[in-house]
Protein backbone atom coordinates (compact mmCIF):
# COMPACT_ATOMS: atom_id res chain seq x y z
CA UNK A 1 0.00 0.00 0.00
CA UNK A 2 1.55 3.15 -1.28
CA UNK A 3 1.42 6.19 0.98
CA UNK A 4 -1.09 8.40 -0.95
CA UNK A 5 -4.00 4.62 -0.83
CA UNK A 6 -3.45 5.68 2.85
CA UNK A 7 -4.53 8.81 2.83
CA UNK A 8 -7.56 8.06 0.88
CA UNK A 9 -9.06 5.28 3.08
CA UNK A 10 -11.14 5.65 5.73
CA UNK A 11 -9.54 5.68 9.42
CA UNK A 12 -11.83 4.16 12.36
CA UNK A 13 -11.44 6.63 14.92
CA UNK A 14 -10.41 5.11 18.67
CA UNK A 15 -11.93 4.62 21.91
CA UNK A 16 -10.14 4.71 25.34
CA UNK A 17 -9.16 1.17 26.05
CA UNK A 18 -12.02 -0.57 27.18
CA UNK A 19 -14.76 1.69 26.76
CA UNK A 20 -17.64 1.01 24.32
CA UNK A 21 -19.87 3.11 21.91
CA UNK A 22 -23.37 2.95 22.67
CA UNK A 23 -24.68 3.09 19.16
CA UNK A 24 -22.92 0.05 17.28
CA UNK A 25 -21.92 1.95 14.36
CA UNK A 26 -18.48 2.57 12.92
CA UNK A 27 -17.09 5.65 14.09
CA UNK A 28 -14.60 7.11 11.49
CA UNK A 29 -11.88 9.93 11.80
CA UNK A 30 -12.22 12.84 9.19
CA UNK A 31 -9.77 13.86 7.11
CA UNK A 32 -9.04 17.58 7.59
CA UNK A 33 -6.85 20.84 6.58
CA UNK A 34 -5.89 23.28 9.35
CA UNK A 35 -4.71 26.38 8.13
CA UNK A 36 -3.50 29.80 10.25
CA UNK A 37 -3.47 32.76 8.71
CA UNK A 38 -2.90 36.20 10.75
CA UNK A 39 -6.20 36.81 11.97
CA UNK A 40 -8.04 33.09 11.75
CA UNK A 41 -7.66 29.48 12.05
CA UNK A 42 -9.58 27.53 9.30
CA UNK A 43 -10.99 23.68 9.60
CA UNK A 44 -12.13 21.92 6.74
CA UNK A 45 -13.49 18.90 7.26
CA UNK A 46 -14.48 16.35 4.72
CA UNK A 47 -17.83 14.45 6.17
CA UNK A 48 -19.62 12.40 3.09
CA UNK A 49 -22.92 11.78 4.31
CA UNK A 50 -23.36 14.72 7.13
CA UNK A 51 -25.67 17.72 6.66
CA UNK A 52 -26.03 20.66 9.00
CA UNK A 53 -28.72 18.79 10.99
CA UNK A 54 -26.92 15.79 11.51
CA UNK A 55 -24.00 17.54 12.97
CA UNK A 56 -22.80 18.33 16.29
CA UNK A 57 -20.16 21.28 17.28
CA UNK A 58 -19.59 21.49 20.82
CA UNK A 59 -16.71 23.82 22.55
CA UNK A 60 -15.66 22.74 26.26
CA UNK A 61 -12.91 23.81 27.88
CA UNK A 62 -10.96 24.36 24.80
CA UNK A 63 -11.72 21.31 23.57
CA UNK A 64 -13.19 21.54 19.73
CA UNK A 65 -15.56 18.75 19.32
CA UNK A 66 -16.91 17.95 15.45
CA UNK A 67 -19.48 14.57 15.89
CA UNK A 68 -21.22 13.88 12.34
CA UNK A 69 -24.17 11.30 12.18
CA UNK A 70 -24.64 9.49 9.07
CA UNK A 71 -28.05 7.63 8.40
CA UNK A 72 -26.98 4.02 6.87
CA UNK A 73 -28.44 4.03 3.55
CA UNK A 74 -29.93 0.66 2.79
CA UNK A 75 -31.31 0.85 -1.32
CA UNK A 76 -33.68 -1.95 -0.72
CA UNK A 77 -34.50 -4.62 -1.80
CA UNK A 78 -30.85 -4.60 -3.09
CA UNK A 79 -27.81 -6.62 -1.28
CA UNK A 80 -24.77 -5.23 -1.21
CA UNK A 81 -22.24 -6.29 -3.97
CA UNK A 82 -19.24 -5.11 -3.55
CA UNK A 83 -17.72 -2.83 -0.89
CA UNK A 84 -14.84 -0.39 -0.78
CA UNK A 85 -15.25 1.97 1.75
CA UNK A 86 -17.56 1.68 5.61
CA UNK A 87 -20.35 4.02 6.49
CA UNK A 88 -20.65 4.98 9.88
CA UNK A 89 -20.31 8.73 11.71
CA UNK A 90 -17.75 10.74 11.90
CA UNK A 91 -16.15 11.68 15.25
CA UNK A 92 -12.74 14.09 15.84
CA UNK A 93 -11.90 16.67 18.52
CA UNK A 94 -9.15 19.13 18.54
CA UNK A 95 -8.03 21.31 22.14
CA UNK A 96 -7.62 24.88 20.81
CA UNK A 97 -5.23 27.22 22.69
CA UNK A 98 -6.76 30.50 24.51
CA UNK A 99 -5.84 32.48 21.25
CA UNK A 100 -9.28 31.69 19.75
CA UNK A 101 -12.17 33.92 20.04
CA UNK A 102 -15.06 31.48 21.09
CA UNK A 103 -17.33 33.80 20.61
CA UNK A 104 -17.28 34.40 16.99
CA UNK A 105 -16.70 30.92 15.50
CA UNK A 106 -18.30 30.57 12.67
CA UNK A 107 -19.42 26.86 11.00
CA UNK A 108 -20.48 26.48 7.39
CA UNK A 109 -21.57 22.80 5.84
CA UNK A 110 -21.38 22.54 1.89
CA UNK A 111 -21.65 19.38 -0.03
CA UNK A 112 -20.45 17.17 3.13
CA UNK A 113 -17.30 19.57 3.74
CA UNK A 114 -17.52 21.48 6.96
CA UNK A 115 -15.81 24.54 6.95
CA UNK A 116 -14.83 26.15 10.56
CA UNK A 117 -13.89 29.51 10.67
CA UNK A 118 -11.90 30.79 14.32
CA UNK A 119 -10.95 34.22 14.59
CA UNK A 120 -7.87 34.79 16.72
CA UNK A 121 -9.01 37.11 19.86
CA UNK A 122 -7.65 40.63 19.16
CA UNK A 123 -4.99 40.11 22.08
CA UNK A 124 -3.66 37.43 20.45
CA UNK A 125 -2.83 38.84 16.97
CA UNK A 126 0.58 38.59 16.11
CA UNK A 127 2.26 41.76 16.58
CA UNK A 128 5.38 42.65 13.91
CA UNK A 129 7.80 44.16 15.80
CA UNK A 130 9.64 46.73 13.40
CA UNK A 131 14.04 46.47 14.06
CA UNK A 132 15.80 49.69 12.88
CA UNK A 133 19.24 49.94 12.23
CA UNK A 134 21.03 51.86 14.82
CA UNK A 135 22.94 54.22 13.16
CA UNK B 1 20.35 -15.92 2.21
CA UNK B 2 18.77 -19.43 1.79
CA UNK B 3 16.32 -18.71 -0.88
CA UNK B 4 19.56 -17.71 -3.16
CA UNK B 5 21.02 -20.63 -2.72
CA UNK B 6 18.08 -22.70 -3.63
CA UNK B 7 17.84 -21.28 -6.58
CA UNK B 8 21.32 -21.68 -7.27
CA UNK B 9 21.01 -25.82 -7.10
CA UNK B 10 18.12 -25.03 -9.76
CA UNK B 11 16.03 -26.72 -6.88
CA UNK B 12 12.48 -26.04 -6.40
CA UNK B 13 12.50 -23.20 -4.21
CA UNK B 14 10.27 -23.11 -1.23
CA UNK B 15 10.89 -20.12 0.43
CA UNK B 16 9.39 -18.74 -2.88
CA UNK B 17 6.59 -21.03 -3.10
CA UNK B 18 5.31 -19.70 0.00
CA UNK B 19 5.94 -15.77 -1.20
CA UNK B 20 3.80 -16.63 -3.79
CA UNK B 21 1.08 -18.29 -1.74
CA UNK B 22 1.14 -15.49 0.83
CA UNK B 23 0.46 -12.97 -1.89
CA UNK B 24 -2.34 -14.97 -3.71
CA UNK B 25 -3.70 -14.89 -0.37
CA UNK B 26 -3.07 -11.36 0.70
CA UNK B 27 -4.50 -10.16 -2.72
CA UNK B 28 -8.13 -12.39 -1.91
CA UNK B 29 -8.25 -10.36 1.22
CA UNK B 30 -6.92 -6.82 0.48
CA UNK B 31 -9.57 -4.77 2.27
CA UNK B 32 -8.15 -1.60 0.89
CA UNK B 33 -9.31 0.24 -2.23
CA UNK B 34 -6.45 0.09 -5.24
CA UNK B 35 -8.40 2.76 -6.53
CA UNK B 36 -9.79 6.30 -6.41
CA UNK B 37 -12.84 7.28 -5.14
CA UNK B 38 -14.06 3.93 -3.63
CA UNK B 39 -17.13 2.72 -4.34
CA UNK B 40 -19.99 0.48 -2.53
CA UNK B 41 -22.00 -1.59 -5.24
CA UNK B 42 -25.67 -2.95 -4.00
CA UNK B 43 -27.17 -5.23 -6.70
CA UNK B 44 -30.06 -7.52 -7.58
CA UNK B 45 -30.56 -9.07 -11.05
CA UNK B 46 -32.12 -6.01 -12.92
CA UNK B 47 -30.21 -3.08 -10.92
CA UNK B 48 -27.17 -1.54 -9.71
CA UNK B 49 -26.92 1.48 -7.29
CA UNK B 50 -23.12 2.39 -7.24
CA UNK B 51 -22.22 5.10 -4.05
CA UNK B 52 -18.99 7.04 -3.77
CA UNK B 53 -18.44 9.50 -1.42
CA UNK B 54 -17.23 12.90 -3.06
CA UNK B 55 -17.25 15.48 -0.35
CA UNK B 56 -17.10 19.35 -1.42
CA UNK B 57 -17.45 18.67 -5.25
CA UNK B 58 -20.88 20.45 -7.02
CA UNK B 59 -23.14 17.80 -8.20
CA UNK B 60 -22.62 19.64 -12.52
CA UNK B 61 -18.82 18.91 -11.95
CA UNK B 62 -18.66 15.14 -11.63
CA UNK B 63 -18.51 13.72 -15.50
CA UNK B 64 -20.46 10.21 -15.58
CA UNK B 65 -19.84 8.26 -18.75
CA UNK B 66 -21.67 5.16 -19.43
CA UNK B 67 -20.69 2.94 -22.28
CA UNK B 68 -21.52 -0.99 -22.88
CA UNK B 69 -20.99 -2.39 -19.26
CA UNK B 70 -18.87 -0.01 -17.84
CA UNK B 71 -19.49 3.20 -16.06
CA UNK B 72 -17.14 6.31 -15.59
CA UNK B 73 -16.83 8.68 -13.31
CA UNK B 74 -14.43 11.88 -13.33
CA UNK B 75 -14.34 15.13 -11.96
CA UNK B 76 -11.30 17.26 -9.20
CA UNK B 77 -11.34 18.92 -6.27
CA UNK B 78 -9.13 21.78 -5.53
CA UNK B 79 -7.86 22.69 -2.54
CA UNK B 80 -10.38 26.35 -1.90
CA UNK B 81 -8.18 27.77 1.28
CA UNK B 82 -4.55 28.44 -0.30
CA UNK B 83 -2.00 30.31 1.78
CA UNK B 84 1.30 31.11 1.22
CA UNK B 85 4.08 30.15 2.93
CA UNK B 86 4.00 27.29 6.07
CA UNK B 87 0.36 27.78 7.34
CA UNK B 88 -0.79 24.69 7.72
CA UNK B 89 -0.95 22.62 10.69
CA UNK B 90 -2.53 19.83 9.26
CA UNK B 91 -3.34 19.09 5.49
CA UNK B 92 -4.97 15.52 5.15
CA UNK B 93 -7.65 16.19 3.05
CA UNK B 94 -7.38 14.55 -1.09
CA UNK B 95 -7.58 17.03 -3.96
CA UNK B 96 -6.68 16.72 -7.78
CA UNK B 97 -8.32 14.99 -10.68
CA UNK B 98 -9.92 11.23 -10.18
CA UNK B 99 -11.60 9.10 -12.47
CA UNK B 100 -12.86 5.62 -11.98
CA UNK B 101 -14.40 2.82 -14.24
CA UNK B 102 -16.37 0.37 -12.69
CA UNK B 103 -17.60 -2.94 -14.67
CA UNK B 104 -21.00 -4.34 -14.13
CA UNK B 105 -21.52 -7.80 -14.98
CA UNK B 106 -24.89 -6.44 -17.22
CA UNK B 107 -25.07 -3.87 -20.59
CA UNK B 108 -26.33 -0.44 -19.02
CA UNK B 109 -29.92 0.93 -20.16
CA UNK B 110 -28.03 4.09 -21.04
CA UNK B 111 -31.08 6.32 -20.83
CA UNK B 112 -32.32 5.45 -17.71
CA UNK B 113 -28.96 5.37 -15.56
CA UNK B 114 -29.73 8.07 -12.88
CA UNK B 115 -26.86 10.05 -10.78
CA UNK B 116 -28.52 12.28 -7.35
CA UNK B 117 -25.84 13.94 -5.86
CA UNK B 118 -26.52 14.38 -1.76
CA UNK B 119 -24.33 15.77 1.22
CA UNK B 120 -21.39 14.80 -0.44
CA UNK B 121 -22.21 11.02 -1.27
CA UNK B 122 -22.75 10.02 -5.03
CA UNK B 123 -25.81 7.68 -5.66
CA UNK B 124 -25.92 6.25 -8.90
CA UNK B 125 -28.89 4.03 -10.52
CA UNK B 126 -27.72 2.01 -12.88
CA UNK B 127 -30.79 -0.08 -14.58
CA UNK B 128 -29.89 -3.52 -17.05
CA UNK B 129 -30.68 -3.24 -20.44
CA UNK B 130 -33.75 -4.87 -21.50
CA UNK B 131 -31.73 -6.86 -24.47
CA UNK B 132 -29.38 -7.72 -21.91
CA UNK B 133 -32.08 -9.36 -19.13
CA UNK B 134 -32.85 -13.05 -19.52
CA UNK B 135 -35.34 -14.26 -21.60
CA UNK B 136 -37.80 -17.15 -20.49
CA UNK B 137 -38.58 -19.44 -22.98
CA UNK B 138 -41.86 -21.23 -23.46
CA UNK B 139 -41.60 -24.95 -24.44
CA UNK B 140 -44.01 -26.04 -27.14
CA UNK B 141 -45.65 -29.60 -27.59
CA UNK B 142 -45.92 -30.97 -30.48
Amino acid sequence: MTDSQREISKKEASTPEGVERTRPHKVYTPNVDILERTDEIVVTADLPGVDEKSLDITLEKNVLTINGRVETEVPEPFRMAYSEYGIGDYLRAFTLSDEVDKERIHATMKNGVLRLVMPKAVAAKTRKIMVTADA
Amino acid sequence: MLSTDFGRFGLLDPWRTIERLNQAASGMLAQSPSEFPSVNVWADGNKAVITSELPGIDAEKVDILVNGKSITLRGSRKSEDACEGECYHRRERWHGQFARTIDLPFLIDTEKVEARFNKGVLHLTVPRAEADKPRKIAVKFD
